[in-house]
C-alpha cells in the first residue's frame, strides 16, 4: 500500500516537528554542553515553517487517512496556537534551564513530541487517534516534569503525574471501548450518526460518556478531576508548568470539545447538565482554593483550574440544549478566544516567576516578591499586568476573553451563570491582586535588596514582550483575533 | 469642528503623559504631570465655551468603529450631565498634582502616572456613549486607585485599598452582567442613546435596577454601602482623598443620571421610595457619624456621605429642580470637600497628625490657612453666597415637590453639617492651642506661595457657583428636561399615587426615627 501524497501533505506540520524531535534526539549525543542551545533553535525553525504550512491550511477542510484525521480551520486555529505557545515555551527555556544550570538537549525533544501529540490531538477525526495524541503528548509531559532529576520534588511531580494520568487515560481508553461496542466504530462522524438517533436510557452509553468526561476532566484539569494539578505544577520545572497550564490545557479543549460538540453532539441535552456542575465546580473552587495559596506555581496552579472552569462556560453554552447555530458558533468561538487569550497572560506570568527564579533562591513563594516594585519596576509592572489581565479587568485582554463567554452564557439563556461566574471573577481579583500588593505595598527587607540586579536574557526579553504585546494589544483591539476564532468554529450540524 | 477629536485628545493626553513618566526623573516627573494637567485644563475650556446650551443632542461627538462582532463602538460626547463633570475632573487634578508636590517623595514617576490614567479614566466614563467603553473605563480606575491608596496611603493602606478595591469590583460585575443582558433584550446595541430609548418588561428593569444599583450604590457610595469610604479615605493620600471625594463618588451619581433613569424608568418610579429612604439615612447618618469623628479626614469622609446623600436624594425626587440641584451638588461637593480635603493635607504636612485634637488653633500661627478652611467650612454646611448653598436648596425643593416630610427630614442634615462643621471649625481654628502634644517642637509656617495658589481658585468658584449658579445650571436645562421627558414618555403611569407617599414616608420616618432621635 502507497500512501497518497495528499495524506502526507495534510499530515505535513506533524512530520516536520516529529523529524525535528528526532534530529534533537539524534544531535544531542554529539553535541558539546556548550553548544547544546543552538538544538534549541532547530525546534523554534521547525516551528516557523509549520506555522507558515499550517496558515496556508487555514481555508483548508480535508479529510486524510480515511477518515483517521482531518485538517479544518478549527484544527489550524489550535495548531497555530500551539505553535505560538510551544516557541515562546521553548525561548522561557532557554532562559531558565540555563539559569538552572541544566543542558539537556532531549528537554527540547520531548517538548516537540509532547507537540506533536497535541497536534494530533486537534485535528483527529478518531477516537483512537486523538487517544494516540494524549497518549505521545502526555508521556512526553511527564518525562519533562521529572527533568530536574536531582530534585525530589522534580521527581514527585513527574511520578504523581505519570500514575494518575495513566489511570485516566485508561479511564478514556475504556470510554472509547465501550462507544465502539455501541456504535461499531471510532470514527466521529460514525459515532455522531450513530448516537443521533439514542438516547441514555441505555446504561452502557451512559456509562461510556461519564467514562469519556472523566477522562478529558483530568486533562484539562477540571474538578473534580484537578487534583493532580497543584502538586505536578509546583514540582515541575516553572517552563514545563508553563507548557503544561497553557499548551496541554488548549490541546485538550481542543480534542474535547471536537469529540463533545460534533461526536456526541446528538446527545448534549444528556451531558449539558453534567457539565454545568463540572463547570460550576470548577469555577469555585479553582478561585476558592487559591486564595489560600502561599505558593505562587500553586496559586497559577489554582488559578489554572478556574480559567478551565470559565473555559468550560463556553462549553456548556456551545451544548445547550436549545442552541441556535449562532448561540453554537458564539460560546464555541469565545472558548478559543479565552484559551488564546489565557496562554499569553498564563505564560507571561510565568515567564516572570521564571524571570525571578535567581538558582533556587526565590521567585516561587509569594512572599518572595515583597517589595519587588522598587528592587526591580519592569519585572513588577509585568507582573502586575499579568495579573490584572487574569482577573479579568480591563483594558487587558483578560476582560475581553471574559466579556465574550459572558456575552455566549447570556445569550444562551444562562445568566445566572454568568453572574455566578463574574461573583467569582472578583473573588478571583483578590488573590490575584495580592501578587500586586506584596510587590508594590511592602518594603523590601534589607536582606533581599542585596541581591544583584536582573539580568534579563534576549529569549526571555522576547517571551515577556510578546505576553506584554499579546495581553495590551488583544485588550485593545481584539477583533482580529475574534475573526480568526469565529472564522475557525467547528462545522456542526 | 466636529471632524477635530477634541474629547479623544482630552482624555487620552494624561495617558500619553503617564506613559512619559517612565522615562524621567523624580523632579521632573512632577512638573510633567503638572504641565500635562494643566494643558488638559486648558484643552477641556473650549468644551464649555462652544458648549450649546440649547440643545439636549450629545456634542462633540466622535464614533468609530472598536469591535466589530459584536458591535462595540468608540463613542463619545457630552451633554449637559456630563460636561460639568469632565470640567470638574480636568479642572481637579493639578491641584491633586499641585498638593502632591512635597507630601510624596517616593516613587514619584509611578504615583504621578497613576494619577494621569485615573485622569484618563474619569474623563473616559463621562464621555463614553457606548456601555462597554464606558465599562472599560469605570473598571480600568481600580488598579491605579488601588495603587495610590496602597503605595502611597497611611498605616493602614492595604486593608483600605483591598476593602476599596473589591467592594467596587463586586458592584461593577454585576453592572457587567446587566449591561449584557441590556445588549440582547434592547436590540444588540450598547449604544447608550439607543437604549436609553429601549422599552424594557418591568420585571426586566426590576433585576436591571438592582444590578445597575450595585455598582452605582457602592461608587456614590448610599448607606449601607458607605463603608469602603472612611478607610479608603483616611488611608489615602490627600490627592487619592480628593480624587475619590471630588470624581470617583460623582460616577456613581453620574451612573443614575445616564443609565437608571432612561434605561429603567418604570422600576425607577417603583424603586424611588427605597432610594428616598436609603438616601435620608444617608444624609442623617453620615452627619450622625461625623459629628463624633476625632480625625479630620474620617469627618470630612462623613460629611461626604451625608452629602452624597442629598445627591441621590435630589435625583430621585424625579423632577427638575431636585435634578439640576444633583448635578451642581455634584459639582459643588467636589470643589468644597476636595478644597477641604486639600486643607487636611496642608495641615498633615506640618503636623503629621489628622486628629483634631492635635490641630488646635491655627488662627494664631497660620491666619491665612485659617480664613480659608472656615469659607470652606462654611460652603460645606451650605451658607447663602457659597456654592452649596444653591445645590442643597434645589434638591430640598425638588424634594419638597416629591414629599413635604421627607424634605423636612432632609433638611435636618443640613442643621447637623452646621454642628459638625461648625464645632470642628471652633476646635480647629480657633481652639486651645494644647501643651502636652507636644507643638512647641513643630513649625507652624503659614500657608506658602503653592498651597495658596491651589486653594485660591477654589475659593473663587465656591463663591462664583454661589453668587452666579446660573452659569452652571444653563447648560444642563436642556439635558435634564430632555431626561425627565424620557422618564414621562416611557413611563406611563408616572404621576404618582397619592397613596405611595406616605407609605414611604411611614417606611423612611422607621427607619430614621432611631438615629434622629438619639442626639
Amino acid at each position: 500500500m502507497t500512501l497518497p501524497a495528499a495524506d502526507i501533505l495534510a499530515i505535513l506540520p506533524e512530520l516536520i516537528v516529529m523529524g525535528a524531535a528526532c534530529l534533537i534526539l539524534v544531535l544531542d549525543p554529539i553535541t558539546p554542553v556548550s553548544r547544546k542551545e543552538w538544538l534549541a533553535w532547530i525546534g523554534l525553525g521547525a516551528l516557523a515553517v509549520c506555522a507558515g504550512v499550517t496558515a496556508s491550511q487555514m481555508g483548508v477542510r480535508v479529510m486524510a487517512f480515511s477518515d483517521l484525521v482531518i485538517i479544518d480551520p478549527y484544527a489550524s486555529f489550535w495548531k497555530l496556537l500551539l505553535y505560538l505557545v510551544s516557541g515562546l515555551t521553548i525561548l522561557l527555556s532557554l532562559a531558565y534551564l540555563k539559569e538552572e544550570a541544566m543542558h539537556l538537549a532531549e528537554y527540547y525533544g520531548f517538548l516537540l513530541l509532547s507537540l506533536v501529540g497535541m497536534m494530533v490531538m486537534v485535528s483527529a477525526a478518531d477516537l483512537l487517534t486523538i487517544y494516540l495524541g494524549t497518549e505521545l503528548m502526555s508521556l512526553s509531559l511527564y518525562v519533562l516534569a521529572g527533568i530536574k532529576r536531582a530534585e525530589g520534588r522534580s521527581l514527585e511531580a513527574s511520578a504523581k503525574y505519570f500514575v494518575l494520568g495513566a489511570f485516566s487515560s485508561g479511564i478514556l481508553l475504556y470510554g472509547i471501548s465501550l462507544l465502539f461496542g455501541i456504535t461499531g466504530s471510532t470514527r466521529l462522524s460514525a459515532i455522531t450518526a450513530a448516537v443521533h438517533t439514542r438516547s441514555l436510557d441505555d446504561p452502557t452509553l451512559l456509562l461510556a460518556l461519564i467514562l469519556l468526561v472523566v477522562g478529558f476532566g483530568f486533562k484539562i484539569a477540571a474538578v473534580p478531576f484537578h487534583m493532580w494539578t497543584p502538586d505536578v505544577y509546583e514540582g515541575s520545572p516553572t517552563s514545563v508548568t508553563a507548557f503544561m497550564a497553557v499548551a496541554a490545557k488548549a490541546a485538550s479543549f481542543g480534542a474535547f470539545m471536537r469529540v463533545f460538540l460534533e461526536g456526541l453532539g446528538g446527545l448534549k441535552a444528556n451531558w449539558h447538565g453534567l457539565f454545568l456542575i463540572v463547570c460550576v465546580a470548577t469555577l469555585i473552587l479553582g478561585n476558592v482554593v487559591a486564595i489560600v495559596q502561599t505558593n505562587i506555581k500553586r496559586m497559577l496552579a489554582y488559578s489554572s483550574i478556574a480559567h478551565a472552569g470559565y473555559a468550560l462556560i463556553g462549553v456548556v453554552v456551545a451544548g445547550h440544549a436549545t442552541a441556535s447555530s449562532e448561540i453554537r458558533s458564539l460560546g464555541l468561538s469565545s472558548v478559543m478566544l479565552y484559551l488564546a487569550i489565557y496562554s499569553f497572560m498564563t505564560l507571561g506570568a510565568f515567564a516572570v516567576v521564571a524571570l525571578l527564579r535567581k538558582g533556587g533562591l526565590e521567585g516561587e513563594e509569594i512572599e518572595d516578591y515583597t517589595g519587588l516594585a522598587k528592587r526591580q519596576p519592569v519585572a513588577a509592572f509585568l507582573m502586575l499586568v499579568f495579573m490584572v489581565s487574569l482577573a479579568g479587568i480591563p483594558p487587558t485582554a483578560g476582560f475581553i476573553g471574559k466579556f465574550y463567554l459572558f456575552m455566549g452564557a447570556v445569550r444562551a439563556g444562562l445568566t445566572w451563570l454568568a453572574v455566578v461566574a463574574l461573583l467569582f471573577a472578583a473573588v478571583s481579583a483578590y488573590y490575584y491582586l495580592r501578587v500586586v500588593m506584596v510587590m508594590y505595598m511592602r518594603e523590601p527587607e534589607a536582606s533581599v535588596t542585596v541581591l544583584p540586579r536582573l539580568l534579563v536574557s534576549p529569549p526571555l526579553a522576547i517571551v515577556l514582550a510578546c505576553a506584554l504585546a499579546g495581553v495590551g494589544f488583544f485588550g485593545l483591539y481584539p477583533d482580529p483575533l475574534v475573526a480568526l476564532a469565529q472564522h475557525a468554529i467547528l462545522a456542526l450540524k | 469642528m466636529s471632524s477635530f477629536p477634541l474629547l479623544t485628545i482630552i482624555i487620552f493626553l494624561p495617558l500619553v503623559g503617564a506613559a512619559a513618566l517612565f522615562f524621567v526623573k523624580e523632579q521632573q516627573a512632577r512638573w510633567v504631570a503638572l504641565g500635562v494637567t494643566l494643558a488638559d485644563f486648558a484643552l477641556s475650556l473650549p468644551l464649555w465655551f462652544w458648549f450649546d446650551s440649547t440643545t439636549a443632542q450629545m456634542q462633540f461627538t466622535e464614533r468609530a468603529s472598536w469591535i466589530t462582532s459584536p458591535a462595540i463602538n468608540y463613542a463619545l460626547g457630552l451633554d449637559g450631565i456630563s460636561l460639568p463633570m469632565v470640567l470638574l475632573t480636568t479642572f481637579l487634578t493639578p491641584f491633586c498634582v499641585g498638593i502632591s508636590w512635597r507630601a510624596i517623595e517616593s516613587r514619584v514617576p509611578l504615583f504621578m502616572a497613576s494619577l494621569l490614567i485615573m485622569e484618563t479614566a474619569m474623563l473616559g466614563v463621562f464621555a463614553a456613549l457606548d456601555f462597554v467603553l464606558f465599562y472599560v473605563f469605570w473598571e480600568a480606575m481600580l488598579i491605579p486607585m488601588y495603587l495610590l491608596i496602597g503605595v502611597w496611603g497611611g498605616p493602614n493602606r492595604v486593608y483600605a485599598a483591598v476593602k476599596f478595591f473589591l467592594y467596587t469590583l463586586v458592584g461593577s460585575v454585576l453592572l457587567l452582567a446587566a449591561i449584557i443582558v441590556l445588549f440582547f433584550k434592547g436590540g444588540h446595541t450598547f449604544d447608550i442613546l439607543l437604549l436609553g430609548k429601549g422599552e424594557f418588561t418591568p420585571a426586566l428593569q426590576s433585576w436591571l435596577f438592582w444590578a445597575f444599583f450595585a455598582a452605582f450604590a457602592v461608587k456614590v457610595p448610599m448607606f449601607p454601602f458607605h463603608t469602603w469610604l472612611p478607610d479608603a479615605h483616611v488611608e489615602a493620600p490627600t490627592a487619592g482623598s480628593v480624587i475619590l471625594a471630588s470624581v470617583l463618588l460623582k460616577m456613581g451619581a453620574y451612573g443614575f443620571l445616564r443609565f437608571t433613569l432612561p434605561m429603567l424608568p418604570d422600576a425607577t418610579v417603583a424603586f424611588t421610595p427605597i432610594i428616598i429612604a436609603l438616601s435620608v439615612i444617608a444624609i442623617l447618618y453620615g452627619a450622625y457619624m461625623a459629628l463624633a469623628q476625632a480625625d479630620l479626614k474620617k469627618l470630612i469622609a462623613y460629611s461626604s456621605v451625608s452629602h452624597m446623600g442629598f445627591v441621590t436624594l435630589g435625583i430621585f425626587a424625579l423632577n427638575t429642580q431636585g435634578i439640576e440641584g444633583a448635578i451642581l451638588q455634584m459639582v459643588n461637593h467636589g470643589i468644597t470637600t476636595g478644597a477641604l480635603f486639600l486643607c487636611v493635607g496642608i495641615i498633615y504636612e506640618r503636623t503629621h497628625s489628622r486628629l483634631i485634637s492635635d490641630n488646635c488653633g491655627l488662627t494664631g500661627p497660620m491666619p491665612r490657612y485659617a480664613t480659608f478652611l472656615v469659607v470652606f467650612s462654611l460652603s460645606s454646611i451650605g451658607l447663602p453666597g457659597t456654592n452649596s448653598f444653591v445645590g442643597e436648596f434645589l434638591v430640598l425643593a425638588g424634594t419638597f415637590f416629591w414629599s413635604k416630610p421627607v424634605a423636612a427630614l432632609a433638611s435636618l442634615g443640613i442643621i447637623l453639617a452646621a454642628a459638625y462643621m461648625l464645632w470642628m471649625v471652633q476646635r480647629v481654628a480657633f481652639g486651645q492651642r494644647s501643651e502636652q502634644a507636644g507643638h512647641g517642637t513643630i513649625r507652624l509656617p503659614d500657608l506658602n506661595l503653592r498651597e495658596m495658589a491651589l486653594l485660591a481658585p477654589l475659593l473663587v468658584l465656591v463663591f462664583w457657583i454661589g453668587l452666579v449658579p446660573n452659569q452652571v445650571l444653563t447648560p444642563m436645562h436642556a439635558s435634564v428636561a430632555n431626561l425627565l421627558d424620557q422618564l414621562d414618555q416611557q413611563e406611563a403611569a408616572f404621576a404618582r399615587t397619592p397613596r405611595a407617599t406616605p407609605d414611604a414616608v411611614a417606611s423612611i420616618t422607621d427607619h430614621v426615627s432611631p438615629v434622629t432621635h438619639q442626639p
